[in-house]
């Protein structure tokens, strides 16, 4: 049986990458992720084919990851918000060019260069895309160490599966924070050897490239991305649910801001309010359907997020009209205690109360 | 159950590594733990801190806003955290270095001069290790042998002569406490 | 009857969209000519950049994939870093190069990456209209330094020779251009050359190419390689700068 470890996040997912078989990482240090890149020139470098670059830029690394990949090697790079900013091209160019790859954020405080706190306020660029052009990406976002282990294997599938880029969405507290992991037994590779670029050898030449020059050509494969998409979203929506059986109000959250509403649904345990937890694994495609069969019982959904208010807008487009919608954010860096997010609940019902 | 605990004092004191071993040995007794360094800025000039959560069940939040316990090697770190001890928590302070006292009222104190003990024993840098065995004496979570036990796996296979001391480093402190 | 001039299998054979007296074409059948001769057309893998070289998968015959503008370098590292045995070359013109991917460029170079860069140095960016590029030379006009191209104010030109031959990684630094047979020559040679090095394992090559670009220096195929000759190569002068492997280096 696999061992139990207690592993840093950001060493667990490195971990995680390699022991899938990912045989390829390029980054640049940026908080709060470095320990990605270090575990990676310790542990990479030991394997055989497997090759660590420090890049001189985030967008050096995703080109990089780019060539690896149509190469045929399971590759990888990771950053936080600002150098995720700077990969967007790239991650445009992968889908556009429908390369595998797994991006890592370990997201911060933003805008700008902001801080190095754990913050959700790269969920729009996630999950709308990031970069130019008729594109997603798969997003996942983990709120615990095993599942850091355990997604980031997930995520190197996907990505084989659907050809494109996934993200893997979380941010500097799980990057940081120790947890116990037991890492499971990766599946094996299947991508088929028609997609990777070797040299012609006696054969016909091979191109990719994602110009398509005639709108009409272009059109045909924007639509073929999109069917993708659409699959992708009928079939790959994950997600948690947590006391939601008898709930009166559920509360709406991913990663690190789920973990605190767990904590604060605790809290309430002998509050005599019901309160239950939807927590959305995969953050595009949004377990949409799976939300809006739980407004059928459920009638008042607090959304939380450390942000201004982001994943919200995902709610309300599979809510509104069916429930009633709220909002708590604590944008910044900052990160709420359970009790905190425990005492807006209990006011939120109270005011629920006055309305009635 | 729910189990807070702060760590604290200059880098180079071995703050993260008691964190580190304390969490490995609650994890090999069968608990929910979660460990969490400063990272970043907060650990520029020289002061370094960790976070410890031990459960029975899954824990949310590994930050600790109201720690049940606080282990503080230096002056600096009580400063820091003696406010933000819970309520009947209890203050593990470094005799030997820290001259002043808590200011804060309602919690427990306990003084270790873990500096001269670790003189006593013939090594300054086991004083966190000492500072453990009292600190794992007080919480009672598990038995020494599995302390000892995690702080082997952490060092991953130092000399024997290494253990050693810490293990006698180890004891000093756990019977240091009569309770 | 004796074939003298024939389609290098490397090439598909699709008739070239450049410009009338424009350096690709020639830069073009001139890597298809050495890839040939070196029998690697099976496993050579080239990143064409975003410029007018834009399309060069539909001319060449071997695998190709598409490199964002200015990162070839980068996407060329992962591919042959994947693949070692393969040949792998980025083609890029000077803003692609030299504008915004010199970060790529200079890094890659500077790792000592085992792949090689063909260098279109044409003076302007062509694709895009005919801007001022990193290598417009002084008081040359473009479309974006109208009165032509100064100092104070669009700073001076970039010498990429000069600027990789002296990082420790670089192997093989040669600056040729294509305005004459005798040219032509000299310029497949360091081609072929610099494919050879990467072959052997010696390290990063890459051959710049003095290149026309007719339409947008505003001049006749015959003007544009004269200006080559008595203003181009003043600023950029041709030869060898760096060969660690034969050690002729000459300016
Ligand atoms: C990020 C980005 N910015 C701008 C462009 C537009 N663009 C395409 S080619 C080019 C310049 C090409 O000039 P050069 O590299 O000198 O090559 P040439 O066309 O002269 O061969 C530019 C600016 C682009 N494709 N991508
Ligand atoms: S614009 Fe210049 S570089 Fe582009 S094809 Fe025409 S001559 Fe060649």
């Amino acid at each position: 049986m696999n061992k139990k470890v207690l592993m840093q996040g950001n060493k667990v997912i490195a971990e995680a990458a390699i022991r899938a078989g990912c045989r390829f990482y390029a980054g640049y240090p940026i908080t709060p992720q470095n320990e990605i890149p270090e575990y990676m020139a310790e542990n990479l470098r030991k394997i055989e084919g497997g090759t660590f670059i420090q890049s001189e830029s985030e967008i050096a690394a995703i080109h990089m990851v780019i060539g690896a990949s149509a190469a045929g090697a399971r590759a990888m790079t990771s950053s936080s918000s600002p150098g995720i900013s700077l990969k967007q091209e790239g991650i445009s160019s992968m889908a556009a060019c429908e390369l595998p790859g797994v991006i890592v954020n370990m997201m911060r405080g933003g805008p700008g260069l902001g801080n190095i706190r754990p913050s959700q306020g790269d969920y729009f660029q996630a999950t709308r895309g990031g970069g130019h052009g008729d594109y997603r990406t798969i997003v996942l976002a983990p709120a615990t160490a095993q599942e850091l282990a355990d997604l980031t294997m997930e995520a190197f599938d996907l990505a084989d599966k659907y050809r494109g880029p996934v993200i893997m969405l979380a941010d500097g507290m799980m990057g940081q924070m120790m947890e116990p992991v037991v890492f499971r037994t990766p599946r094996p590779r299947n991508y088929h050897d028609d997609f990777i670029m070797k040299g012609a050898e006696e054969g016909k030449s091979k191109i990719i490239r994602g110009l398509i020059l005639d709108p009409l050509d272009m059109e045909e494969h924007n639509w073929k991305l999109d069917r993708k998409y659409k699959l992708i979203s009928q079939t790959e929506t994950r997600h948690e649910l947590y006391k939601a059986d008898d709930a009166d109000i559920i509360i709406v959250a991913y990663g690190t801001a789920a973990r605190i509403a767990k904590g604060a649904i605790k809290r309430l345990q002998d509050s005599g309010l019901k309160v239950g937890l939807f927590r959305p694994i995969t953050l595009w495609p949004f377990p949409e359907r799976e939300l809006r069969e739980l407004a059928e019982r459920v009638e008042d959904f607090l959304v939380f997020e450390m942000s201004t208010g982001q994943m919200l807008e995902d709610v309300r487009l599979a809510l509104q009209g069916y429930a009633k919608i709220s909002f708590h954010g604590r944008p910044g860096g900052i990160v709420p205690t359970p009790a905190e997010l425990a005492n807006v609940i209990v006011r939120h019902c109270d005011e629920r109360c006055k309305d009635i | 159950m729910m189990i807070k605990s702060i760590f604290s004092g200059f880098g180079g004191q071995g703050v993260l590594m008691m964190g580190y071993v304390f969490a490995h040995g609650a994890m090999s007794k069968g608990y929910q733990v979660t460990y969490l360094p400063a990272y970043g800025a907060e650990v520029r000039g020289g002061t370094a801190n960790c976070t410890v959560a031990v459960a029975d069940e899954e824990i949310a939040s590994p930050i600790a806003s109201e720690p049940d316990y606080v282990v503080a090697l230096n002056t600096p770190s009580l400063y820091t955290f003696q406010n933000r001890i819970a309520a009947e928590g209890t203050l593990f302070l470094n005799s030997s270095i820290i001259n002043i006292r808590p200011t804060r009222q309602g919690i427990n104190v306990v003084e270790i001069p873990c500096g001269e003990m670790a003189e006593k024993i013939g090594n300054p840098r086991v004083s966190n290790t000492v500072m453990m065995g009292a600190f794992i004496k007080k919480t009672g979570l598990f038995s020494p042998d599995i302390y000892m036990k995690s702080l082997e796996v952490v060092m991953g296979g130092k000399k024997k002569s290494v253990m050693e001391i810490n293990r006698v480093a180890f004891m000093a402190g756990y019977d240091f406490l009569n309770i | 009857m004796k074939k003298v001039f024939e389609k290098p299998k490397s090439l598909k054979g699709n008739i070239f969209h450049y410009c009338p007296g424009c350096g690709h074409s020639i830069a073009h059948r001139l890597v298809g000519e050495v890839i040939d001769e070196l029998e690697i057309r099976g496993k050579v893998i080239g990143v064409p950049p975003a410029g007018c070289a834009v399309l060069a998968y539909n001319y060449f015959d071997i695998d190709m994939i598409e490199a964002q503008h200015g990162r070839g370098p980068a996407t060329a590292t992962g591919i042959k870093r994947v693949l070692p045995d393969r040949v792998v070359f980025s083609y890029q013109g000077d803003g692609d190069l030299a504008a915004i991917g010199i970060a790529e460029t200079f890094h890659a170079a500077n790792r000592g990456e085992n792949i090689t860069i063909i260098f279109i140095n044409n003076a302007v960016y062509g694709m895009t209209g005919g801007q001022m590029a990193p290598t417009t030379t002084l008081g040359q006009k473009t479309t974006t330094s109208p009165p032509g191209r100064d100092t104070v104010l669009d700073g001076y030109p970039v010498k990429v020779c000069e600027l990789l031959s002296g990082l420790g990684g670089t192997t093989y630094i040669e600056r040729c251009t294509v305005n004459s047979p005798a040219n032509v020559m000299k310029t497949k040679k360091a081609i072929k050359k610099a494919f050879q090095y990467q072959i052997e394992g010696r390290g990063f090559s890459l051959v710049e190419i003095l290149s026309p670009c007719p339409t947008n220096w505003k001049m006749t195929p015959i003007e544009s390689c004269h200006w080559i000759d008595e203003s181009m190569s003043k600023v950029f002068p041709l030869g060898v700068f760096k060969d660690e492997v034969s050690a002729e280096v000459k300016p």
